[in-house]
C-alpha cells in the first residue's frame, strides 16, 4: 500500500561525484544557496555601481560611463580587454543563473508530487511568510524584468530603447526611465527583487547548514539588512529620476 | 458546548472523498478533541451510521498516533500539543471546525482521517539505528557525553514520529522529522560509527517520498514537541559531509 514515489525509476549509471550530489533535491538545495550567493554579490555589486550616477560628470564624461567603460578594461594589461568581464563576471553569473532556475524548476516539481492532492479546506500558516511562499512568483518577475532590462539598458535593442547610445551610460538610463511604464517597472521589478533576496538571504544558511546558536538571529538581521541595502540602493536611481536629481 | 464539525470522510485508499457535515451538541470544554470525536462517534453508531476514523493511542502526547488537521493547522490551534492533548476550552461555543488528514502523497488516506506513515518506517530503517552489543547491559557512564549535547540530542529525540511536520509543509517535506532523528544519534557518542551513512541513507530514502525544504519554518509551530529548524541545519552540513569525508579515516577526532 506504500505509495513508492519514485520506485519505479531505475537507478541511473554512476555519474560524476557533483553530478550525483545535484541530483538528490538536498544537492540541488546546496547549488540554489551556493548560486544565490554569487547572484546576491552580483546585485551588491550591481548596486554599488550604479550609485556613481549621483557623481555626475567630469571633465565632460559622466562617472558612471568610465564606470562602464572601466568594467570592459578589467584586467588590463594582463588580459585583453573585455575578456576579465566575460570571464569571470558575465559567464560565472549566467552559469549562477542557469543552475539556480534549474534547481528551482526541479525542486517546483519534487514538491508538487510530493502532495498530488492539496488541502481540500483552508490553511493557517504560522511561519511560512509571503516572501517564502511567492519565491518562484517573484523569481519570474525579476527574471522577467532581466529579459526587458539587458534589452534596454546592455544590449539597447531598438524596440525596446530607441534613444539608446553605446557606452553612453547615463544618457541611456536617463532616456528609458523618464518613460513612466517603464519607471513602474523597474520599480515593481525591484520590490519582488526585495522579497526574493529576503528569503534568500537568510534560507541560505539553512540549506548550507551554517547553524550556530550563537549566531542565528543574526542571520535573519543580516537578511533584513541586506535586502534594504540593495533594494534601496537601487532605488535611488528611478528616485533620483523622478526627482529631476538624474537628468 | 454546541459545535459544527465539517469532517473529511473517505471510504477506502485511493477512492472519491468528501466533508460531510455534523452536529456536536453537548460537548463540555474539558473533553479532548479526541474524547469529542468518540462522543460524535458513539451517536453516529446509536443512529446506524459508520463512525468516523481517526488514529489513536496513547492519548498521553508521546505516541505520536493522532494528528489531523484542524481549521488549517497541523494539532489545532494550541502550539506544541499533539490531538490527543488538545482540549476543546481551546474553541468557542458555536464555532464551525473543519478537520482533515494530513495529506502527502507518501502519507495516503487509509479510510477517512487515518493515513500510512510508513514512509516514516522506511526512513527509520535506513539509518535511524547505532551498532550496540545487546547481550549484556553497558555500564552506565561508561561513555561520558557533555551537558549540552545530551540536551541538544534529547530535544531532537523527542520527535513522535507523527508527521504534522509533513502535514504542515507547504512541500510536503519530510525535512524536520528526518533530521530530528539524524541529529539525534550524530550529535551523540554512540551515533559516530554510523554518521556518515546514516545520513546519507536517511537522506536519500527521505527523498523517495517526500519534497524538498524551502526553509518556510512552518514545521517547527506545527510541531507538537517543539523540534528546532536547526535540526535541519544540522543535517544538511553533515549530508554534505557524508559526500566529502574520507570514511577510511571515520575512526579520527
Amino acid at each position: 500500500m506504500l505509495n513508492l514515489r519514485r520506485a519505479g525509476r531505475e537507478r541511473v549509471r554512476r555519474a560524476p561525484w557533483i553530478v550525483s550530489i545535484y541530483r538528490t533535491d538536498t544537492g540541488k538545495k546546496y547549488a540554489m544557496a551556493i548560486s544565490g550567493v554569487v547572484l546576491l554579490l552580483f546585485v551588491l555589486g550591481h548596486m554599488i555601481g550604479n550609485l556613481h550616477v549621483f557623481e555626475g560628470a567630469h571633465g565632460g564624461t559622466f562617472r558612471i560611463d568610465e564606470y562602464g567603460e572601466g568594467l570592459r578594461d578589467l584586467g588590463e594589461p594582463l588580459f585583453p580587454r573585455t575578456m576579465v568581464l566575460w570571464a569571470f563576471l558575465r559567464i560565472p553569473l549566467a552559469a549562477a543563473f542557469l543552475i539556480h532556475i534549474h534547481a528551482a524548476l526541479a525542486l517546483t516539481r519534487s514538491n508538487r508530487d510530493a502532495r498530488e492532492t492539496k488541502y481540500q479546506s483552508p490553511r493557517d500558516y504560522l511561519a511560512a511568510r509571503y516572501a517564502s511562499r511567492t519565491m518562484r512568483w517573484s523569481g519570474v518577475i525579476v527574471l522577467l524584468f532581466l529579459a526587458w532590462h539587458l534589452a534596454d539598458l546592455t544590449i539597447g535593442v531598438e524596440a525596446v530603447n530607441p534613444d539608446f547610445v553605446r557606452g553612453s551610460v547615463y544618457h541611456n538610463l536617463v532616456a528609458s526611465l523618464s518613460r513612466w511604464p517603464v519607471w513602474i517597472l523597474y520599480v515593481a521589478a525591484q520590490v519582488a527583487l526585495a522579497f526574493h533576496i529576503w528569503h534568500g538571504a537568510w534560507s541560505l544558511f539553512q540549506s548550507l547548514g551554517i547553524s550556530n546558536p550563537r549566531f542565528n538571529r543574526f542571520r535573519r538581521t543580516f537578511a533584513h539588512a541586506f535586502a534594504t541595502v540593495v533594494v534601496a540602493g537601487f532605488l535611488a536611481v528611478p528616485v533620483g529620476v523622478a526627482l529631476d536629481i538624474v537628468s | 458546548m454546541h459545535l459544527t464539525l465539517r469532517v473529511w470522510r473517505q471510504d477506502g485508499p485511493g477512492v472519491e472523498g468528501r466533508f460531510e457535515t455534523y452536529e456536536a451538541a453537548g460537548i463540555h470544554q474539558d473533553m479532548s478533541f479526541l474524547e469529542m470525536l468518540d462522543l460524535v462517534n458513539e451517536r453516529l453508531v446509536t443512529a446506524g451510521h459508520e463512525p468516523i476514523a481517526f488514529d489513536h493511542d496513547c492519548r498521553e502526547g508521546i505516541c505520536g498516533s493522532c494528528g489531523l488537521m484542524i481549521d488549517g493547522r497541523a494539532h489545532g490551534p494550541q502550539g506544541s500539543t499533539a490531538t490527543c492533548q488538545l482540549h476543546m476550552r481551546e474553541f468557542s461555543d458555536g464555532d464551525t471546525i473543519v478537520i482533515e488528514p494530513w495529506r502527502a502523497t507518501s502519507f495516503p488516506i487509509v479510510r477517512d482521517l487515518v493515513v500510512d506513515r510508513g514512509a516514516f518506517d522506511r526512513i527509520i530503517e535506513a539509518g535511524g539505528y547505532i551498532g550496540a552489543p545487546t547481550g549484556s547491559a553497558p555500564e552506565a557512564n561508561l561513555t561520558p557525553v557533555p551537558k549540552e549535547t545530551s540536551d541538544a540530542a534529547m530535544d531532537a529525540a523527542a520527535c513522535i514520529g507523527c508527521g504534522a511536520c509533513v502535514a504542515a509543509c507547504p512541500n510536503g517535506a519530510g525535512q524536520l522529522f528526518t533530521a530530528a532523528k539524524v541529529a539525534h544519534l550524530n550529535l551523540l557518542p554512540q551515533g559516530q560509527p554510523e554518521r556518515w551513512m546514516r545520513v546519507e541513507r536517511m537522506v536519500e530514502t527521505m527523498e523517495e517520498y517526500f519534497g524538498s525544504c524551502s526553509n518556510h519554518g512552518e514545521c517547527e509551530p506545527a510541531c507538537p514537541k517543539g523540534i528546532s529548524l536547526d535540526n535541519i541545519a544540522l543535517m544538511n552540513r553533515d549530508y554534505l559531509l557524508s559526500k566529502i569525508r574520507n570514511r577510511k579515516l571515520g575512526g579520527q577526532r
